[in-house]
Formats: structure tokens, sequence, C-alpha cells
């Protein structure tokens, strides 16, 4: 699989990170030799192999169903840019 | 399982402009977990609080906060897929959900796509006709629900309250074996029964804690058996996802304007898009949701901030041994030990509160009447005040007393429905209240045979009609039951009127 540059400019979309034309020729370079390794790795038969997901046996950790934290809508609105009436205000998105 | 046993009920057929279509619907219905606390923070789920009040530093997903699941969210999806008798995957997993909205401040949601935590499973649908249909489950997995976005509050801005970000939604995705609109409801109302049954999620629609999002698709007829032989969806047209609905009848009227939408497109020599639609109750139409299509690609991975999720057999064991009577089981039974018809049990099961009340007052009386009462008498009155069975001013005991007196001969049915309205509206015990104010049924025979002759003797010109004519006997009946107030007993008098008539 080989990223071009229209690819590489949807990528940037979906992410929400802006990235100028001019710049978007070397970013699908660089993805390319990414996928590049990752082709690499693919190479290697891990048929009937756990994927690994922790490097020490672990358990998921849980929690009780106890209420124990909010009640805090100044911080959480603290960094907001704006908000109003409690509420966070973006700019306006309707479907 | 069950006594009952039903026929399939006939697919919903659409006379299209050219020949006839049928429907086929599959569904995906996201039922909030019934829990204190959220699905990977210790914030409230609580409905209707202060906007942002609910709201830990992970569900505003700060940076460094990590997510730690609530056992209890998984204990309650365990028991849902249980109840739908699905099989429960002791290894399941999460996976990141990737768009960006901003009621959704991590710009991704958790959810379980490649390893879901219930596998398959079923849902009985009965349609009130004796048919049913057997709905299979395809799978249900556990994901955090966004927030809510208000956008009528200022011309220009959109407010954002993050309350609901992270509160547990079991998504039960169904296959798609739904033939019709009716059937979707039914479907939906079925599910809503079970789970509040397991109390695993309230089922309220009106605040959204039950939606669904409806797939949609059309065939012609024998296209569908086709499918079911073959399992090959190639059989089946392209479907169109409708999003979002919680009202049973918005759902209805939306699958049926969908189905009739592609009918034209696909009778016009179109071809159906597949896309995500949303309903317009106002203008009775589905529309594209093109800003969704945009962002389809969610391009899902393993979230890195959570282990798989490993459970064991002994655990699910004790919340299988734990499992209430569900509503299929308990339907069966009241037919089985009360002699109640599908109907009457269908009604009684509906919710457990109207079941329990039900059990009580026919516990050691005649089920059938028993049922008559509550149906008829109680939720016809409850109705009128709109008040639930949960509220109602007349206890078992009570209705149970009414009932005592009337199988007694002490009342009459009629006076019965009088006392029944002293209980609900004044309160007390029925027995005494009939004791106090004298409205004991006459059953001596001397003091109604007294009433029946003054009644003949007053007049000879019936007397003569009702000789020729028995069916007006009736009459003196009705005369002799004025006369007493309502309290002779009906059958001593019938009795009577006949014996004295032809006497």
């Amino acid at each position: 699989m080989s990223i071009d540059e229209s690819t590489a400019a949807r990528v940037a979309k979906l992410a929400r990170i802006k990235v100028e034309p001019e710049a978007l020729g070397a970013l699908a370079q660089e993805f390319n030799g990414i996928l590049g390794f990752i082709e690499q790795l693919n190479e290697v038969d891990v048929e009937g192999v756990e994927p690994m997901t922790s490097v020490t046996p672990q358990r998921l950790k849980r929690r009780e169903d106890v209420v124990t934290d909010g009640d805090q809508q100044d911080k959480v609105l603290k960094n907001a840019p704006d908000a109003r009436e409690g509420f966070f205000a973006v700019p306006k998105v309707v479907e | 399982m069950l006594d009952l046993t039903y026929d399939t009920p006939k697919p919903k057929r659409i006379a299209g402009a050219k020949h006839d279509w049928e429907l086929v619907i599959g569904m995906e219905v996201h039922a909030q977990v019934s829990s204190n606390a959220k699905l990977f923070s210790g914030a409230s789920t609580k409905f209707g609080a202060e906007p942002n009040s609910n709201v830990a530093f992970v569900d505003a997903a700060m940076p460094g906060m990590l997510p730690v699941i609530n056992e209890y969210c998984v204990e309650q999806a365990v028991r849902t897929g249980l109840g739908l008798k699905a099989e429960i995957n002791l290894k399941s997993a999460f996976d990141r959900k990737n768009y960006f909205y901003p009621d959704l401040p991590q710009g991704y949601q958790i959810s379980q796509l490649y390893e879901p935590i219930v596998g398959e499973g079923e849902v009985l649908v009965e349609m009130g006709d004796g048919t049913a249909r057997l709905v299979r489950v395809e799978r249900i997995h556990m994901e955090q629900d966004a927030g809510k976005s208000i956008h009528d509050m200022d011309p220009n801005m959109s407010f954002v309250d993050l309350n609901r970000t992270g509160v547990c939604l079991m998504e039960i995705v169904s296959r798609p074996d739904i033939r019709g609109p009716e059937e979707a409801a039914a479907y939906l109302t079925k599910l809503r029964q079970i789970l509040r049954y397991l109390g695993t999620c309230n089922g309220d629609m009106q605040s959204g804690a039950m939606r669904a999002d409806v797939n949609v698709s059309i065939c012609r007829p024998g296209d569908y058996e086709r499918y079911e032989e073959t399992q090959d969806f190639s059989h089946l047209g392209t479907r169109c996802e409708i999003k979002n609905m919680n009202s049973m009848r918005f759902i209805q009227q939306a699958i049926e304007v969908e189905a009739r939408r592609q009918i034209a497109i696909v009778e016009g020599g179109g071809t159906v898009d597949q896309e995500t639609r949303l309903y317009d109750p106002d203008k009775q139409e589905t529309r594209s949701m093109r800003s969704k299509e945009e962002a389809h690609d969610y391009r899902y991975f393993p979230d890195p901030d959570l282990l798989p999720l490993e459970i064991e057999q002994d655990w699910v064991d004790n919340i299988a041994a734990s499992l209430p009577e569900l509503p299929d089981a308990k339907k069966a039974r009241f037919v089985r030990d009360f002699g109640l018809s599908d109907y009457d049990a269908s009604v009684l099961t509906a919710d457990l509160d109207s079941a329990g009340y039900f059990e009580d007052v026919a516990q050691g009386r005649d089920g059938k009447m028993a049922a008559n009462w509550v149906i008829n008498e109680l939720f016809g009155r409850l109705k009128k005040d709109e008040k639930d069975i949960a509220n109602s001013p007349v206890s078992p005991a009570q209705l149970g007393g009414v009932i005592d007196l009337i199988a007694s001969d002490a009342i009459s049915g009629k006076i019965a429905k009088d006392l029944f309205e002293i209980v609900y509206t004044e309160g007390g015990d029925p027995a005494a209240i009939v004791e106090d104010r004298g409205m004991k049924q006459v059953t001596d025979t001397g003091a109604i045979e007294a009433a029946v002759d003054e009644i003949i003797a007053a007049n000879p010109d019936q007397v003569a009609k009702a000789q020729q004519n028995p069916k007006l006997a009736g009459w003196f009946v009705g005369q002799v039951m004025k006369a007493t107030g309502g309290k002779a007993n009906p059958k001593a008098v019938n009795q009577l009127v006949a014996k004295k008539l032809n006497g």
C-alpha cells in the first residue's frame, strides 16, 4: 500500500490537522516509510500467537459503582475558550 | 421453555407502482445501563443535573486522565446477555472509534468493535394476534455515551453539556429479522420489557435512556427466503440507517416513509445509496446526514489505555443464578397457573409492578376474576387519573377484599363496582364498608319475594305480555333490582321472577 498526496490530505482532514498543500508530498513520503516498516513486520509469521497486551501479567483494573467524582463545573469549564450558563459554548453545529 | 406456541407473522407488504415489495429491518438499540457512576469514571449518571456538574476529568478528556472500568456496568451487560439467552464472551476488548464532534471531548468513543462482551442471542416478539417473530440478536457491546449539544439557546453558538459523556451504553444489535414497522415497535417494546425486568436499563425513551438506529431495506417477495437459506445479503436491497429515534410512533412512521422512498427510487430505475439518514416527523420524510458520511472512516483501533476485559465463568454463573423470572416465563406461568388468556397474561406481565400486583390479588382467589378486576376496573380507573400501578390508591389486599365479597355472594357485581369506587376514593376495608353502609346483598328470599310480588301486582299489563314472551321477564328483574337499591341477589331475583310469572 502506498500513500499519495490525496490520501495524506484525507488523513490530515480526518485528524483535523491543518497541513499546507506544499507539505503533503513530504508527509506522504513519511507515511510510506512507516508503512514500509509495518509491511516488514507483517512478514513475521504470528499464526496462533496471542497479541501481547501487557508486558507483565495483569488483570484489567476495576472500580466499584460508586459516585466519587464530579461537582466541579467551574474546573471543567476553566479551560474552555467560551462558556455560558454552565455550558461549553462552541460555534454552531447543526445537523 | 414455553407452553405457548406461535405462528410466524406475515411480512408487511407495500404495493409499489409496479409490484409488491417487502421490508427487511435490523435494529441497533442503545440502552443506557442503570448504574450510579459512569463506565470509566466516578462521576454520577443522574439525569437532569446542572450542566457539566456530573463530569470527571476523565469524561472531559483532560490530558493524562485514564479510564478505569466500572465493574457493575460489566455485570449489567452480562446480565442483559443472559436475559437474551446469549453467549457471554469471557474475553472482550475495547476499541477506539475516532470522530470529531463538540460533545465528544476525547475525539473518540470507547466501544467494542472486534470483541464484544455478548454474542448471539434472541428475542421472542409477540404480535398480539397469536403470531410471534423470533428475532436474532447478533451481539451486545458496551460503549460510552456522548455528551449533549443544545442548538436553540443562542443564534450563533451551540451549547455543550458533558453530563451524559461516558455513561455506559449497551448497544444491542439485531439481525435483519424484523419484517415490518409494527414488528419493529413490538421488538423494541419487548426488549424494553426484558431490560426493565432485568433491571439493567430503565427503558425511559423520553429521556433518551433507550434509543434506536433502524436499518431499512426493501426486497421483492421471495428474496428474503433466499437470504434466509443462504445468509447471503446480496438477495436483499441496499440498506439505509435511520439514526437516533426514541419514539415508537416515529420509528414506525420513519420505516414506512423510508421504505416508500426506496421503492420509488428502485422502481424509477435508480439505485439506493447506503447512507445514514434522519427522520423529520414534521415533514414526514427522511433525509441524508451528509456530515456523518464524511466522518464515516472511524479508524477503529484497540484502546491502548485498557487491557482486554477478562471475566470468570463462576462470576457469570452467579449472575445467571440471580436472574429474575423473565417476561416469557412469567406469562406462560400466568396462563398455566391462573388460567388466564394469552392476552390477559400479556397485559399483566407488561411490567413487573402490574405482574406483582396481580399475583398478590390472585393469591388464593380465582385467577380469571382477579385478572378481570385488575385489568378492567383498576387499570381503567388508574388510566382515568393518569396514575400508574405503583401509585394505586387501592392495595392488592383491598382489591382482594372486594373480590372475596363477590365470591361469597355478600355483594352483587354491580354493588362491587360502587364499593371499588368508594375504596378507590376514600380508602378503607371493603368488608367493613359493606357492613357499615348496608351494601350487603339481600339473599333473604322472603324479602326478595315480597318485592317481586309487589312489582307483579302493580303491573298486570306487563305480566300478560311477559307470559306471552318470556324474554320480557328481564324488565321485572330490573324493576326488582331498582326497588331493592341493587342489593338483591340477581340470581335469586331471576329465579323468583321466572317462577312467579309462570306460576
